[in-house]
């Protein structure tokens, strides 16, 4: 019983890549029109989605976060012409490295969000939730961050 | 980390002429204008606080050994480096890990006691695999290595897939591992002996289960680390690690094959783990001498000379790297091949690099190709 309650309880924590020039604006419009989205989210502003290396995404799983979200312009919005392409392009790659790697697809998810949609933001940062919650907590975290369990429950009490 | 004084002692450092010999020697050295092995030696030596010898330059060695084999007082330098970066500590260093430090990361991720990898979906149908049984073919990291460097021009899986054809035609149906680790090699000589550690005790316990007697690997790295680095942790192996060349020149001197195919001109680049470090320079050279109508030329620097591709462990690839591995691909033209066989699936893929360059590909005009894929082409 008292397992499951812990299940429902889980919060995950995702880090979400965004652009610059797209989605970071999303979520910041998304603010100023009051639309709610779940606050599991870590926001981290990148010039350009291009910029994601598969590294930072790899990274982020190995230091315990539970999904990553790695959004962008449009290909024929971004400011740098071919740096949604490159991120596109790169993401395939992750991908496989993921797969190989055994870690459940659903953690990592590659969006294109321009400034004008919003709600399209906090719609994929509730879809994303939602997923994540259902997979549970980032099994890697417990082996590669020893404390990291204590840690994560005293923050949750403050 | 405390300094242990005994371990730098056994390396000899402590007898060091201050020659110069190990600089004059270094392909690093040769091009770099702030690094000098003797000079890292001598600072170490002096003053033993981290801060004097944390600089990037101690990450930019390349541990091929060049050095130990020339030095009068007989120092095992990439001994004293790696006990070195040991001491420093990772979390100290001032090198860089090239590509975004994805490889360490997938590494350290691999050192999590209940992944369960899904890295044998290239086995296809056409390859016999077993089980159980006395072979066991050890991987590596080559899976990995086919999704990274694909863009690059090398499939790193076409070793693992003309390794596995080799052994079938020799009616050897190895084993595979599932949830084979990385060997550590990289952790090893970066000097992080903890993750080195846990890597090592998953592999060791894995390959000790699995009951195999003879561990064969396509990767030079790998066949250092399982032979030399685990008996160091884990005292004497259940198993005999071997290096495929070994093994099919072995094969080919028994049955006295031979075997028939296209003419090419090769030459072949020693890699530094394979030669120097374990002194395997004679079994890839019988096994080209076993391919009719190939034509093998030497290069300029060979055998206990050769020279390294240019970055080790995926520190600090620069501008020298690429220096060095033009030197190499121009050696490598002299000689009239059209083909440059390594032995090692990182030098193929540091030469592809290289290759990239146009001008440089123009020049030199050299396909680089591993010793297994050439040997496939000959089984047909």
């Amino acid at each position: 019983m008292a397992k499951r309650k812990v299940k429902n309880d889980f919060q995950p924590r995702i880090v979400v890549f965004a652009c610059n020039w797209c989605s970071y604006p999303a979520a910041d419009a998304a603010g100023i029109n009051r639309l709610q989205y779940p606050p599991n989210v870590r926001i981290i502003r990148t010039m350009c989605m291009g910029r994601v290396n598969p590294a930072f995404v790899l990274k982020a799983l190995e230091m315990g976060a539970d999904g990553v979200l790695v959004s962008g312009c449009h290909f024929e919005d971004c400011h740098y012409s071919f740096g949604a392409r490159k991120a596109a392009e790169q993401y395939q790659k992750l991908e496989k490295i993921v797969q190989l790697l055994g870690i459940e697809k659903g953690r990592i998810r590659q969006e294109f969000i321009s400034a004008a949609e919003f709600p399209k933001f906090v719609q994929v940062v509730h879809e994303m939730v939602e997923q994540v919650r259902k997979l549970g907590p980032n099994p890697l975290a417990k082996s590669l961050l020893p404390g990291h369990k204590e840690k994560r429950e005293e923050m949750a009490v403050n | 980390m405390e300094i242990n004084i005994a371990q730098i002692r056994e390396t000899n450092a402590f007898s060091c002429l201050e020659c110069g010999k190990c600089t004059g020697t270094c392909p690093v050295a040769r091009y770099s204008k702030t690094f000098s092995p003797r000079m890292i030696l001598i600072r170490a030596l002096r003053n033993t606080h981290p801060d004097s010898i944390k600089s990037a330059d101690l990450w930019s060695c390349l541990t091929c050994q060049r050095c130990d084999e020339i030095c009068p007082s007989d120092i095992k330098y990439t001994e004293f480096i790696h006990l070195l970066r040991q001491f420093v500590g990772i979390e100290n260093r001032e090198g860089t890990c090239s590509h975004g430090g994805i490889l360490e990361s997938i590494s350290r991720i691999m050192t999590a006691p209940d992944l369960k990898q899904q890295r044998l979906d290239w086995v296809g149908r056409d390859f016999q695999t077993a089980p159980s049984g006395e072979y066991l073919y050890f991987v590596g990291c080559l899976p990995y290595f086919d999704v990274l460097f694909n863009e690059i021009g090398t499939q790193s899986l076409n070793i693992a897939r003309s390794t596995l054809k080799i052994l079938n035609y020799f009616d050897i149906k190895p084993q595979l591992l599932p949830n084979e680790k990385c060997c550590g090699h990289d952790f090893y000589w970066n000097g992080d002996l903890e993750n080195f550690r846990k890597l090592a005790e998953a592999n060791f316990e894995q390959i000790k289960k699995s009951g195999a007697r003879y561990v064969i690997t396509s990767c030079p790295e790998c066949y250092r680390t399982l032979k030399t680095d685990y008996p160091r942790f884990f005292g004497k192996l259940p198993f005999e690690v071997k290096h495929i060349s070994e093994f099919l020149a072995e094969q080919l001197q028994q049955k006295k094959h031979r075997l028939k195919g296209d003419g090419l001109r090769v030459t072949f680049q020693d890699p530094c783990r394979l030669g120097r470090h374990l002194g395997v320079y004679e079994p890839p050279r019988q096994v080209l001498r076993h391919l009719s109508g190939l034509e093998f030329n030497e290069m300029a620097h060979h055998h206990k000379r050769a020279i390294c591709c240019g970055v080790t462990g995926w520190m600090n690839c620069s501008q020298i790297s690429k220096q060095i591995q033009a030197q190499r691909l121009r050696e490598a033209r002299a000689t009239g091949a059209d083909t440059l066989i390594t032995a090692c699936p990182k030098c193929q893929i540091h030469f592809q690099c290289a290759l990239l360059d146009k001008q440089l590909k123009e020049e030199v005009n050299l396909t680089v190709q591993d010793l297994t894929e050439v040997v496939v082409t000959y089984l047909a």
